[in-house]
């Protein structure tokens, strides 16, 4: 279990995360903008989302369809009505001075995902809800002239918040728990994940409580963390905070605090006295939404296979070990790879995709920070390259230099490489016998002092023969032949 | 008879049979709205529009290609957004702001045929019940007391000023607790406040979404029929109308009500009731009787509350509403130096709200802070439903409800009454704004001060057709002469 330690003081900590996640979707949550990233300022904008007088909300329904496929993907119950509420303050990146949210009434509640803790043991972590609001728009302050510009196009984005219960016990957990949630949403499709593009976001509430005790403590809200890494640092720092406060016989404030990046510290943003009342109440100018009967079963039975599930069944049809497994289904496009490569490869050898991916594709895709769906080499062309080697066509070292030709854009296919290149594996009996007659020829020595008792020079033999070949003899049939002409 | 006298129904007859022309009739109005500029019910003016499209209507007419409103020259309450055209919600907030977008039964006006003469004056933001909140001046009714100056009521004053003294043959008036029937009730028209989700919402500036009512102010129950028709139906703009046929009102207007049942709810019977509005009541209800309906007392214990669970939903959803005017995007934006955007939003929304309004936002905001919203929102909203069953049972006994549109006949602002009193003002139309039912305010005769005086006639949802008939026979039994040049006196 892990413990902040100060003095002779030691902490166990509560971590809940609230995951702020952009829908994909075409449009808005309630107009029908575009929802593209990186246009023009306020080109993306409707009279709805600037908040024009008389302007009214008309349900997007494809965002819903989004949310209920998520909340499914967290094992949570889909709930039939749910209800918009208006959320209140006052800021200029918000047009209509409310956000649209659903404090109340969510449209998911009550889920859980799987992560691996430290020890590598499986543990849940509750979803205690996910609900659909609009996203705020931008600000951007002009220093040069104290100005400030607002951009709207973000304005009215549908975002997905989900809200888990304090059951994250480390800033190791809470990355996998990031990490895992980042993988189903992208898995299904529903936000792309990128926290670099603010597309996923994230929220940290922490409390600490002495070790052994059950009594949670007062919490703080941790806002503004943008990647992994930052959360961890957030709640390394966080917790450590609080723990020497703690220790100090004080009190932790219940507070929002903003995180820094910079310096990967946190600070006040918002005590509990200025806390905001934000007035909710339930939008009158949209009616509860009532999913259709139906809806839900329908969106299930369109379901991807969810990576938990896509470990299990590739340890048991690919024969995976667990490690390998769970590096192939960390992502949905890894995943499909896989299988689109191991569909053609020759005895559907999985293992050896497996290999041939981990050790040669993912060190050329990383280095130069490619995704998978972006590499040159195809699965079905890696299937064909993998046959050749398990058809004995060419040996793995050959195989190699094929891959390497293939990744840096020689579009052949694997075999007209190897056919162009004459590297070909030299099967051919005779061929073989020909070159070790004549080096058995040219070094009596080496003979006699192997038929001696020097058997260790039957590696020398078998060397100067495949160098002879160029690599390309068969180095089974050599052993074979070398063995039977030595005696 | 003077083009300004006429009916929608006999304009159209005319019209048809190119016995005047649309060009002359909207001159016509124009010339009167000129004539009775003193009565300040228009914020904007737009006659060159009005005559143009009258252009276009003479056109259609020529070819037999008339729309259903063809010609006829109405007013837009200036809380419909018109493309192009300012729309103010009579407030210094709006002063300036021109819409880019048509509202839903604006267009569907413009779209049958009307030649649309202004934007009419009301309460601020639609709050208040006289049309002394308007930020461009108090409107005048055309009905005076002896001399005296009286309001037309509100929040559609504007609207029903225009109307009663033949500056436009129709109006769009709004409700949300009263503001289309009590200016009717106090200017001897007929206004009509549909169910709630029969027209579109959309392109209304907000008070209250859960109450607001688009509808027609006009002088006859004929005309009212025709205008409801042509701005109802569902809108996928606005999620809240419903998907509910629309059907030509006009074809029920004067047919038996034989054993149809009429209810008198005991809880109406008040002693703030004026004694002639009272006698009106008995009367009407006995001719009623007489043409073969059945008269069923009824009771709506709750309807005490009905004032209170107003006055909480519907500042708490303007204080929401009304957020939105932060001098950020559009309209005002104080000019006053500022240094901070919490400053801007001060400054902005004090010097841009009227006391009315600053006062319910104050009210809504509170009643929707955590230490308020159980108490008071949640408890309204319950009570809210409350009202609505007890209406529900009611209609099960009875198919319309007959009350008084209002207390009394429209009042001066010198009459000095408390800001209560004037809120006591919607005592009789809150209850069926917040049911959300088909209600209508029909002049059935005058006081001792020859003031017109109103009754109510509210109607199950969707069931405009047997409010209609009962108002119908209302108007052949009042028979209330509502002729704009007799009102002023020409």
């Amino acid at each position: 279990m892990y413990t902040v330690k100060v003095k002779d003081k030691e902490y166990e900590m509560n971590i809940g995360l609230e995951i702020h996640c952009q829908v994909i979707s075409e449009s808005k949550l309630f107009s029908a903008s575009s929802t593209k990233f990186g246009a023009q300022p306020n080109t993306h904008v409707s009279f709805f989302d600037s908040g024009f007088p008389g302007q009214l909300p008309v349900i997007n329904k494809y965002c819903i369809e989004q949310a209920i496929k998520t909340g499914l993907g967290l094992n949570a119950k889909i709930n039939k009505r749910s209800v918009f509420d208006r959320k209140h303050y006052f800021y200029a990146d918000l047009p209509t001075g409310y956000q649209i949210t659903q404090q109340f009434h969510p449209i998911v509640s009550d889920g859980w995902v799987e992560i691996t803790d430290e020890d590598g043991n499986p543990k849940k972590i509750r979803i205690e809800k996910l609900h659909v609001e609009q996203d705020a728009g931008k600000l951007n302050h002009e220093l040069s002239s104290n100005k400030s510009m607002v951009d709207f196009n973000r304005a009215g984005v549908a975002l997905m918040e989900i809200v888990s219960k304090p059951d994250i016990s480390s800033p190791f957990e809470a990355g996998e728990y990031i990490k895992k949630m980042r993988s189903i949403v992208r898995y299904l499709g529903t936000c792309d994940g990128n926290m670099d593009e603010g597309s996923m976001r994230c929220d940290i509430n922490i409390s600490l409580r002495e070790k052994g005790s059950d009594k949670l403590g007062t919490r703080t809200e941790t806002k503004n963390v943008n990647s992994v890494r930052f959360a961890i640092q957030a709640i390394e720092y966080e917790s450590q905070r609080q723990a020497e406060i703690l220790a100090d016989g004080g009190k932790i404030d219940q507070e929002t605090r903003l995180f820094d990046a910079n310096t990967g510290t946190t600070r006040t943003m918002r005590s509990k006295e200025n806390a905001i009342d934000y007035r909710y109440f339930p939008d009158p100018d949209i009616m509860p939404l009532i999913l259709e009967e139906g809806l839900v079963e329908r969106i299930k039975a369109q379901m991807p296979e969810l990576p938990d599930v896509k470990k299990k069944r590739f340890m048991e049809e690919y024969k995976l070990s667990e490690y390998d497994a769970n590096i192939l289904t960390s992502e949905r496009a890894i995943a499909e790879y896989f299988e689109n490569a191991v569909a053609k490869v020759k005895d559907n050898d999985g293992k050896m995709v497996s290999n041939w991916m981990q050790s040669e594709l993912f060190a050329v895709l990383n280095k130069e920070a490619k995704d998978i769906v972006d590499s040159p080499i195809k699965p079905e062309e890696l299937a064909e390259l993998i046959s050749l080697i398990k058809d004995g066509t060419i040996s793995g070292k050959i195989a190699k230099d094929v891959f390497k030709l293939m990744y840096e854009g020689d579009e052949k296919s694997a075999i007209k490489i190897v056919e162009e290149k004459g590297w070909k594996q030299v099967s051919d009996t005779s061929a073989i016998e020909k070159v070790i007659d004549d080096l058995i020829a040219s070094s009596p020595d080496n003979v006699n002092a192997y038929k001696a008792g020097k058997v260790q020079l039957f590696g020398w033999f078998v060397g100067q023969t495949l160098k002879a070949m160029k690599g390309q003899a068969n180095p089974q049939i050599v052993n074979e032949i070398l063995k039977k002409k030595l005696g | 008879m003077k083009l300004t006298d006429l009916t929608i129904t006999q304009a159209k007859d005319l019209l048809k049979k190119k016995e005047i022309s649309a060009v002359e009739l909207t001159k016509a109005y124009i010339e009167n709205m000129e004539k009775y500029k003193g009565l300040n019910a228009f914020v904007t003016e737009t006659p060159e529009i009005a005559l143009e499209q009258a252009k276009i209507a003479d056109e259609n007419i020529a070819m037999d290609k008339a729309r259903e409103l063809e010609g006829i020259p109405m007013a837009i309450k200036d809380l419909y957004c018109t493309k192009g055209v300012r729309t103010t919600a009579s407030s210094k907030m709006l002063e300036n702001f021109v819409p880019e977008y048509e509202s839903t039964v604006s267009k569907k006006l413009l779209d049958a045929g009307i030649t649309m003469l202004g934007k009419t004056s009301m309460d601020e933001f639609a709050m208040g019940s006289t049309n002394l909140t308007s930020y461009f001046g108090e409107v005048k009714n055309p009905y005076k007391r002896n001399g005296e100056d009286l309001v037309p009521g509100g929040s559609s004053g504007g609207s029903a000023a225009a109307v009663a003294s033949g500056m436009a043959m129709a109006a769009t008036g709004s409700d949300t607790g009263g503001s289309i029937r009590q200016p009717s009730s106090f200017c001897g028209l007929v206004g009509m406040k549909p169910t709630y989700g029969r027209a579109s919402r959309y392109g209304m500036v907000a008070f209250s979404s859960s109450l607001d009512c688009p509808g027609p102010i006009t002088r006859t129950v004929a005309d009212s029929a025709l205008f409801l028709k042509v701005i109802s139906g569902l809108d996928e703009k606005d999620p809240t109308t419903a998907p509910k046929e629309v059907i030509d009102w006009t074809k029920v207007l004067g047919s038996s009500i034989k054993g149809l049942k009429i209810g008198i709810p005991e809880e109406y019977k008040s002693d703030k009731l004026n004694p002639e509005v009272q006698k009106f009541w008995d009367e009407r209800a006995e001719d009623l009787k007489k043409l073969g309906a059945e008269i069923v007392n009824i009771s709506l214990p709750h309807t005490k509350y009905s004032l209170p669970v107003y006055y909480i939903i519907a500042p708490a959803e303007a204080s929401s509403n009304l957020a939105r005017y932060d001098g950020v995007k559009y309209g005002y934006r104080t000019k006053s130096p500022y240094h901070s955007l919490d400053e801007m939003y001060e400054l902005t929304r004090t010097e841009g709200f009227g006391a009315e309004v600053k006062k319910r936002l104050l009210i809504g905001s509170t009643i929707l802070t955590e230490e308020f919203y159980e108490r008071s929102y949640l408890k309204a909203l319950k009570t809210r439903r409350i009202i609505c069953e007890e209406f529900e049972e009611a209609f099960k006994k009875v198919d319309v409800i007959l009350t008084p549109s209002t207390t009394g006949a429209a009042f001066s602002k010198n009459d000095k009454l408390s800001p209560l009193e004037v809120y006591l003002n919607d005592i009789y139309t809150v209850g069926s704004s917040l049911a959300g039912l088909p209600s209508m305010s029909i002049p059935v005769g005058k006081d001792k001060n020859g003031l017109p005086l109103g009754l109510q006639v509210m109607g199950r949802k969707f069931d405009e057709e047997t409010v209609y008939k009962v108002a119908s026979q209302l108007e052949l039994i009042s028979q209330f002469d509502n002729t704009p040049s007799k009102v002023m006196g020409e």
